[in-house]
């Protein structure tokens, strides 16, 4: 019933935004990604929880491409994914990506970071590159710290610097790949608070996570992934309070109550 | 003590002639090095057996078989009208291009992975990511084997004297028909005049290295 509820939803939003269908991947033996369907409708935000191996990180990679994948589509925008190529790398600068372990360019300032894209990408004049970067970083909650190198930066800050970065390219949909792992407990809640406010604001996220009450108050749709597969999508309070799967209640069993 | 002073221009020129040798060997060396790395990361299968082959065949061949090929053989294959320079410029750049790109492959393999995947996550080209975001990394890694390649080509460029290319090891040629003079002074001359190139090439990678060091 949740299933049919969330598709009436995903084609009431017009042309969905990343169509999925049919996606295979291995890894030698390992079948990481079986016959995966998925569709993400323009300004939802879907969180893809799961155990660890379940393939939730493969498949967030699988979208804009940095995990290639053995068969199946994937179309972003109505544009199937092209070769890699300069193509390629056109439609990755739609796509913002935020990794687990924040993956800024150590050898350039925040600033730089964020800057770096727009100019060399996008082409933009560096002067109007800076002026973005710096709204963006106070959007954030790090513009005091534009001049400093990553490494000088707490996790937390890092990770919104991160955030920025893939901002700063106006993509259309962001990947968020367990960006709150790495973290230290009080730094976790800056970042979630970030992606909050981006999830308000209307942009489509997919996130894979393991903090179930980001999943709970800002997802629109929970996807819970095992053994390289789909095994439950609905809203999260319908997910959360009422699992229909055998899997996923014995994976909540195990992470809300310790 | 002599021969310094009775034959100071011969041993200029000599000096003068490893220095521009070296110089001009190791600048091919680096464009040729570095090309050879990307083409050996590079996306495309043709590149990269291009890259391997080159590495291979010229890090394996001995340097005077190499010399002798290029000295010989281009000639004979129609190039005609370089001199014994140039083409000493082409061999000795070529066979150190093979080592300076393995060093600087270490270095690019030096840097996590993370970084390259965001730098094509905001939609850079793979040459973009390479020379904004990956190599200026890689660098600092590099640095130190290139400076011991150079120093190592800057002794390499010995082997030219054999192929008509007036440098050091060719005024020790002719000073030793110069009868008179202790052959050991000569010898001691020639060394301090390779070490004079040698501690200068140290000296410049040192400086580069805490340049490097406080980039970042």
């Amino acid at each position: 019933m949740s299933e049919e509820s969330v598709a009436e939803e995903a084609t009431a939003a017009a042309v969905p935004l990343v169509v999925l269908k049919g996606v295979n991947k291995h890894f030698g033996a390992l079948h990481v990604l079986q016959d995966i369907d998925l569709t993400i409708a323009r300004g939802e935000v879907v969180v893809v929880i799961g155990p660890s191996g379940s393939g939730k990180s493969t498949l967030c990679r699988t979208i804009n491409r940095l995990e290639t994948t053995d068969a199946g589509s994937i179309t972003i925008d109505g544009r199937p994914l092209p070769q890699e190529g300069k193509e390629l790398a056109r439609l990755r600068a739609d796509v913002g990506m935020v990794f687990q372990s924040f993956n800024l360019f150590a050898h350039k300032t925040v600033l730089e970071n964020v800057t770096l894209g727009q100019i060399k990408v996008r082409r933009t004049d560096r002067r109007e590159a800076e002026q973005k970067a710096r709204g963006l970083l106070d959007r954030v909650g790090v513009g005091a710290q534009a001049d400093k190198y990553p490494a000088q930066l707490s996790g937390g800050q890092q990770q919104r610097v991160a955030i920025a970065r893939a901002l700063a390219m106006d993509p259309k949909v962001m990947l968020f790949d367990e960006p709150t792992s790495a973290l230290d407990p009080e730094m976790i809640n800056e970042v979630l608070e970030v992606m909050q406010q981006l999830a308000r604001d209307g942009m489509t996220m997919v996130v894979v996570t393991h903090e179930m009450g980001f999943a709970r108050s800002a997802a629109n749709r929970v996807v819970f992934m095992a053994d390289g597969r789909i095994v439950e999508e609905a809203r999260p309070d319908q997910f959360f309070s009422n699992p229909r799967s055998d899997r996923a209640k014995d994976f909540l069993s195990k992470i809300l109550h310790h | 003590m002599n021969v310094l002073s009775d034959h100071f221009a011969e041993f200029r020129e000599g000096f003068l002639g490893t220095v521009e040798l070296t110089g001009l060997s190791g600048l091919l060396a680096l464009v040729l090095g570095i090309l050879m790395a990307a083409f050996r990361v590079s996306p495309v299968p043709a590149l990269r057996i291009f890259g391997t082959a080159w590495v291979t065949l010229l890090r394996n061949t001995p340097l005077v078989l190499l010399f002798l090929a290029v000295t010989l053989g281009l000639p004979a294959l129609g190039l005609k009208g370089w001199d014994s320079f140039w083409l000493a410029v082409l061999t000795l750049g070529c066979y150190t291009s093979a080592f300076i790109c393995e060093a600087v492959r270490s270095g690019i393999n030096s840097v996590p992975v993370g970084q390259a995947e965001a730098a094509r996550s905001i939609g850079m080209t793979f040459s973009q990511t390479l020379g904004q975001v990956v190599l200026p990394q890689a660098t600092r890694i590099a640095v130190p084997p290139i400076g011991s390649l150079m120093i190592a080509l800057a002794k390499n460029t010995a082997i030219a004297s054999g192929f008509n290319v007036t440098q050091l090891g060719s005024v020790q040629k002719s000073l030793n028909a110069d009868t008179g003079y202790n052959i050991y002074v000569i010898f001691l001359w020639i060394a301090v005049c390779y070490i004079i190139i040698t501690l200068a090439i140290s000296g410049l990678f040192r400086l580069l290295e805490n340049r490097l060091a406080v980039a970042r």
